[in-house]
Formats: C-alpha cells, sequence, structure tokens
C-alpha cells in the first residue's frame, strides 16, 4: 500500500515573502501529502537537518530574495554529503529564466515561476517520487 | 439627502424597471455571472440609485476636503496645489550604484527618494555576516555604516529632498545615520523631511524582517516617537503599512482592518509610554496597496480616512486636526503583476495609479513592468514614473478634488468598506488588541485562508488573470533583466574591513555600552544609537548589542 508523500516546505534565505510557501503548503496538504513548513530564514544546513529528521521524500524550496544561485545549490549539495541525496528538490519564487538552467545542472529537480497553478507542481511532484511502504 | 417620499418614489420605479426591462433582458440574454462580488465578497448590484445612500448625511459623513471626517481628502485643495509626490521605491548593489540610480530619478522629474535596503541591513546584519551570503544587495542597496550611508547620499542635498526609507526593525538605527549624514552636509534635524516604515508588526504578520520581540521593538518604536516630536518635527515617524498585509493575500476590507487596527496598537503603546496624543499623532503616516478592482480601492482610501479620523477623534480624543488625517503613502500591488506578457503590467499598473490619485494619496510608486521576474531595469522604471506623469499631466483626474465622490456605487462602496473593517477591528479589540491578536495567529490565519481561497478561484478560472489563466501566447523567455553584480558582496566586506581598521575603536566600544546601558534602562535609545553611528559602530553591531539585550522573535509557524 502506498504511504502518502511527504515534503517539506522550506524558505531559505532572508526574505519573508511566505505566501507562495504558505499556499503551495496547504495545496500539498489537500492534494493529499503530508507536509511541514520550516518558517522563515532558515540556512542550507537547518533545511537539510529537517528534511533528514522529518524523512521527507520531497524538500520544496521557496526563495523570493535573488539568493537562489547561491541558496538552493547548497541545499543539494548538503544532502548530498548526508547521504540523503536522493530526495527530489524543487523550487519556486521569482526566479529569473536565466537562472533556470544553471539551478537545474545543480540538482534542483524544477522550478515553479509566479502564475504556475498549483496542480502542475503537485503533478510534477506525483510523477516524480515513487513511494514505497 | 433626498426626503423618505422621493428615496420610495425611486424604489419603486426601480422595481418596476426590474420587473419589465431587465427581466426581460435577463431572459434572453443572461449576466455574465450569477453572483458579482469584489475581492472583499461585498456584492455588487447592478445599478446603484440614491436608495443606497439612505441615511447619508453630506456633511458629516462626506463633508469637504481637508475637513473631518476627510472622506474626501486631508488638504483643501488636494493636487490643484500640488501633485502627489512622486516616489519610485530603488536601491540595489552598494550605495555607489544606488546614489547613481537617486540621481539619475531626480534628473527625471521623480519629486522624493524611496530607499530599498538589502535584506541583511532589514535584519541587523552587516554584509560581511554568515547569513548574509548571497543576499548582499538584492532586493536593495547594502548599508553597513554610516560610511555607506554618506556615500549613498553624496551630492543629494538633504534639505531639498524628502526621503522615505523602508526599514522596520533596525529603523532607529537607519534614522540616526540620516540625521548624521544630515548633520555633516550642515542640516539641521528640525529641516529634515521623510519618512522611517518602522512598523513592526505587520513585519511579524506578513513581511518577516523582524528582529527583536513585540515588547523591546514597542519600545524602539514610542523612543523614535518621542525623540522625533522634539528634535524632527517634520519627520513621519512611522507608515503604518497595509501594503504587505494586502500582498500577502488580505482582501480591501482586510487591509483596512488590520493596518488601523495596528495603528491603534501603536497609539496605545505611546501614551502608555507617557506621550500626549496630539504630540505624535500628527506624524503617524500609512501606507496602502493598489490593486486591480478600480472602484473598490477608490472607495478603500475614503473609507480608510474617514474610519481613522473617528479612532483619532473619538476613541483616542485627539484634539489637533492634524491628529486625525489619515496621510497615506500608495504602491501599486506587486502580487497582481504576471511574470507572463509583462507588458501587461504597464496597463494594470496604471489602472492602480489612477486609483490612488482618485483615493487621495500623498505619494505614489508605480511598479515597473518586470518585478514578477526580477528587480526592474531603467528602462521600466522610467515607463513606471511617466504612467504617474501622464496621470497627473494629461488625465484632467487631478484637477478636482474626490471626484468620484457622490457616485452611487463608489458613495455604497465607501460604507460597507468602512463598516467591515470596523467589525473586523471590534473583534481584534476582544481578543486584546493588535499584538494579542498577532500572538494568537488570528490575523494570520485571516489573511493566509484569504491568499488561498484567491489561488483557488485563479485555479478554477473564476478569476481571470489576463496572459496567465487566459489569453495566453507562446512566449520567449524575456531578455535585458537586471542582474547585480556579485562582486558586490566582496567589495562590501572590504568595504567592512577597511572602516574597522581605520575608525576609533575605543570610541566605538564606548558608544556601544552606552547603547547597551539605554536599552537596558528606560531612557529614549535615540541619542545614544546617534552617537554609536557617528563613530562609525557598524548596524550590525548595534544590532548584536540590542539582541543581547532584548532577545530575537520566534516566528510561530501557522499553516
Amino acid at each position: 500500500m502506498d504511504r502518502p508523500i511527504r515534503v517539506l516546505v522550506a524558505k531559505p534565505g532572508l526574505d519573508g515573502h511566505d505566501r507562495g510557501a504558505k499556499v503551495i503548503a496547504r495545496a500539498f496538504r489537500d492534494a493529499g501529502m503530508e507536509v511541514i513548513y520550516t518558517g522563515l530564514r532558515q540556512t542550507p544546513e537547518q533545511i537539510v537537518e529537517a528534511a533528514i529528521q522529518e524523512d521527507v521524500d520531497v524538500v520544496a524550496l521557496s526563495i523570493l530574495s535573488g539568493a537562489h544561485n547561491t541558496l538552493l545549490p547548497k541545499v543539494v549539495q548538503l544532502l548530498k554529503e548526508k547521504g540523503a541525496g536522493d530526495k527530489l528538490v524543487v523550487g519556486g519564487g521569482v526566479i529569473p529564466p536565466d537562472d533556470i538552467p544553471y539551478l537545474k545542472s545543480q540538482g534542483i529537480a524544477e522550478i515553479f515561476t509566479p502564475g504556475t497553478p498549483t496542480s502542475e507542481s503537485i503533478e510534477f511532484i506525483k510523477s516524480h517520487v515513487r513511494v514505497e511502504a | 439627502m433626498l426626503s423618505k417620499d422621493e428615496i420610495d418614489k425611486i424604489k419603486r420605479a426601480r422595481e418596476e424597471w426590474e420587473e419589465k426591462s431587465v427581466s426581460k433582458t435577463i431572459s434572453r440574454f443572461p449576466e455574465r455571472k450569477p453572483k458579482f462580488a469584489t475581492d472583499s465578497g461585498i456584492v455588487v448590484k447592478r445599478v446603484y440609485t440614491p436608495e443606497d445612500l439612505q441615511g447619508q448625511d453630506y456633511l458629516n459623513d462626506i463633508g469637504f476636503p481637508g475637513e473631518y471626517p476627510y472622506t474626501r481628502g486631508v488638504q483643501p485643495t488636494m493636487y490643484r496645489g500640488r501633485f502627489w509626490t512622486m516616489r519610485q521605491y530603488a536601491g540595489f548593489g552598494d550605495a555607489e550604484e544606488s546614489n547613481v540610480r537617486y540621481k539619475y530619478l531626480l534628473s527625471q522629474g521623480q519629486t522624493g527618494l524611496s530607499i530599498a535596503f538589502d535584506l541583511p541591513t532589514q535584519i541587523g546584519y552587516d554584509s560581511d555576516h554568515p547569513l548574509a551570503e548571497g543576499e548582499v544587495g538584492k532586493v536593495g542597496v547594502a548599508i553597513s555604516s554610516l560610511a555607506d550611508m554618506e556615500v549613498l547620499f553624496d551630492g543629494i542635498p538633504l534639505d531639498k529632498v524628502s526621503t522615505s526609507m523602508t526599514i522596520n526593525a533596525p529603523a532607529a538605527i537607519l534614522l540616526a545615520m540620516y540625521i548624521a549624514v544630515a548633520e555633516k552636509q550642515g542640516v539641521p534635524m528640525d529641516k529634515l523631511d521623510g519618512t522611517i516604515q518602522n512598523d513592526i508588526l505587520k513585519e511579524y504578520v506578513a513581511r518577516g524582517t523582524y528582529i527583536f520581540p513585540p515588547a523591546p521593538s514597542m519600545r524602539l518604536i514610542t523612543d523614535i516617537f518621542e525623540f522625533c516630536s522634539k528634535n524632527v518635527p517634520n519627520w513621519n515617524t512611522i507608515s503604518i503599512s497595509g501594503y504587505h498585509i494586502r500582498e500577502a493575500g488580505a482582501t480591501a476590507v482586510q487591509e483596512v482592518a488590520f493596518t488601523l487596527a495596528d495603528g491603534i496598537a501603536y497609539v496605545d503603546a505611546a501614551i502608555k509610554a507617557g506621550l500626549d496624543v496630539d504630540e505624535f499623532a500628527p506624524r503617524l503616516s500609512f501606507f496602502f496597496n493598489a490593486h486591480n478592482n478600480l472602484f473598490q480601492e477608490v472607495a478603500k482610501f475614503r473609507a480608510a480616512r474617514r474610519l481613522w479620523a473617528k479612532i483619532m477623534k473619538e476613541r483616542f480624543n485627539a484634539k489637533n486636526p492634524k491628529s486625525w488625517q489619515l496621510r497615506f503613502h500608495t504602491q501599486t500591488g506587486g502580487s497582481t503583476l504576471t511574470a507572463q506578457q509583462p507588458d501587461n503590467n504597464i496597463v494594470r499598473v496604471t489602472l492602480q495609479a489612477l486609483e490612488a490619485v482618485l483615493g487621495g494619496t500623498q505619494s505614489l510608486h508605480t511598479n515597473s513592468r518586470d518585478e514578477a521576474l526580477s528587480l526592474p531595469t531603467e528602462d521600466s522604471v522610467r515607463i513606471a514614473l511617466r504612467t504617474q506623469q501622464i496621470i497627473a499631466y494629461e488625465s484632467g483626474a487631478a484637477d478636482t478634488v474626490d471626484p468620484l465622490a457622490g457616485s452611487y456605487y463608489v458613495e455604497a462602496l465607501t460604507d460597507e468598506i468602512e463598516k467591515r473593517a470596523m467589525e473586523y477591528i471590534k473583534k481584534i479589540d476582544d481578543l486584546g488588541g493588535a499584538p494579542k491578536a498577532i500572538e494568537k495567529g488570528y490575523i494570520q490565519k485571516e489573511i493566509q485562508d484569504a491568499a488561498y481561497e484567491y489561488q483557488k478561484a485563479v485555479e478554477s478560472g473564476e478569476i481571470v488573470v489576463v496572459g496567465m489563466n487566459k489569453f495566453q501566447i507562446e512566449e520567449e523567455p524575456p531578455k535585458n533583466l537586471l542582474k547585480v553584480d556579485p562582486a558586490v558582496a566582496e567589495k562590501q566586506k572590504a568595504r567592512l574591513a577597511r572602516l574597522k581598521s581605520e575608525r576609533d575603536n575605543n570610541r566605538v566600544k564606548e558608544a556601544l555600552s552606552g547603547v547597551e546601558k539605554a536599552a537596558k534602562g528606560e531612557e529614549n535609545l535615540m541619542p545614544y544609537i546617534i552617537e554609536a553611528v557617528k563613530a562609525y559602530a557598524t548596524l550590525g553591531e548595534v544590532c548584536d548589542v540590542l539582541r543581547s539585550v532584548f532577545g530575537v522573535y520566534q516566528e510561530s509557524v501557522i499553516l
């Protein structure tokens, strides 16, 4: 039997724009996922620790501060270092299109920019995470 | 006001019209939707008539511009005397780069400055702090010490411009730096004109750049009120902000209600600290959003003005008419902009800017078309400024005061928004006031629910966003977006290292222990903070001292 997908919604960086993070967290929950939300101003170290402790399948990073090129790859790298490189990492926020290829090359599976329906992010996660009981 | 007989006559005629003409039309051409409503859930009727203004008393409820209850505006002549202040929020990179942008904006006819600080500055970290990694100069200019501030305002005479600074938790420190720069230019404090945002309550619910817990934060704010009322009389000591509350997902009614509830909390705190209401209230200012619903937004500004006037006069017994006046800045709605077909945003911004003008704003920032993608380019900022200038000089909208007054619809909406906002304020009073309501998560929950409802309505297509969920096209990725030079962080770090080796470190140490002593006691902190920044203590150093005395705020995560 399948268990629900577990997602950590996290806010790296110093910005306080959590509308998107909170909306997506609720949409994930309404789609049957188990959701943990970190709150604001989380360092990559704190996010990775929470992801491992909560044993999540997905780390969803919301950032609007402009520090995405620094912080998002760092989360992926730290996950790998801690032996948790199998978790799916996705990102969302005001992220210029020019930066997306770089982020993907660093192991972020997908970037969702403003205007993306929550259903699209949910579909992406469901089709990229295999959950075994 | 019409007599009861006349109203009855109109009512009968309307009912007849509905029975005959309307039902006939609807039977052949149904209306677009079963129910029309604004985003605040206010049902919009097919037509409005004098019936909707029954009970309204023109002289008491609407009155004249510049007179209580200020429904029509805070000045008698409004834009016939002088246009609103055109103030574009700007700042990025380091102080040198931002200084160039400010001089450019002033040369293009902008009439006031609005400083955007980067996130480390906003939460009290110097550019060389580990948490600042990747953030230096990104969403605003990096200011770590008075030395940066001197560069930021180089060649800009501070007795000639008014400056608004979007700074909250460390507002006292940035204000102190501004005062110190002015002094070096030979401009005394009482000649300074500007605003600090200094509104911590909305940081806890909507914007997130808090540092200290509520109690010491409120103390910093009342210290600023007191210091400025004596020394910087033309300074707006706070900009009580609904803008970010709306951006976080609130409705128009919630924006008014939560903002004024915060305002009430600040007035309460200052009175409790021993200040006289008429000493500080005239320097309170407000900051609102302008979203897309044209008439609702105009009504919102009018309702907020009337409601605040009543609160100040009736609840706080303020005697000075200036204490009753809600003066406000407006920024167009960032969250209404789309990343898709970004040029469409120019049109949205035009409508929103027009609302602010029709609503009687004192100053205005128009967003740039590319802000759903990145920081705006110089071209985009110029178009945004030109939008204001076209409304001012070409549209005629500024030629008469409060042109929509007397519209049955706008007056009815104004009444309805005021009524609904008042109901919220009562609820917040019952919870023990805004700080308590925030502590309980009530305000956050209300905002989040509204944000989620909105998102669902967009995804179901019930709300149409042109170019995003309807009328989409295949697009090339946008080009020429502004990029902040990554070298800024290194430059800032080097500048800080040099500063720390060149300054008089004994004076810094002494000044910082002065700040510490004052923070632990009850003396006004401002003079100590001014001495510290003049000694070139950094922003991070002053905040560290305050953090050690006050502690830091821990967010309660509510989903």
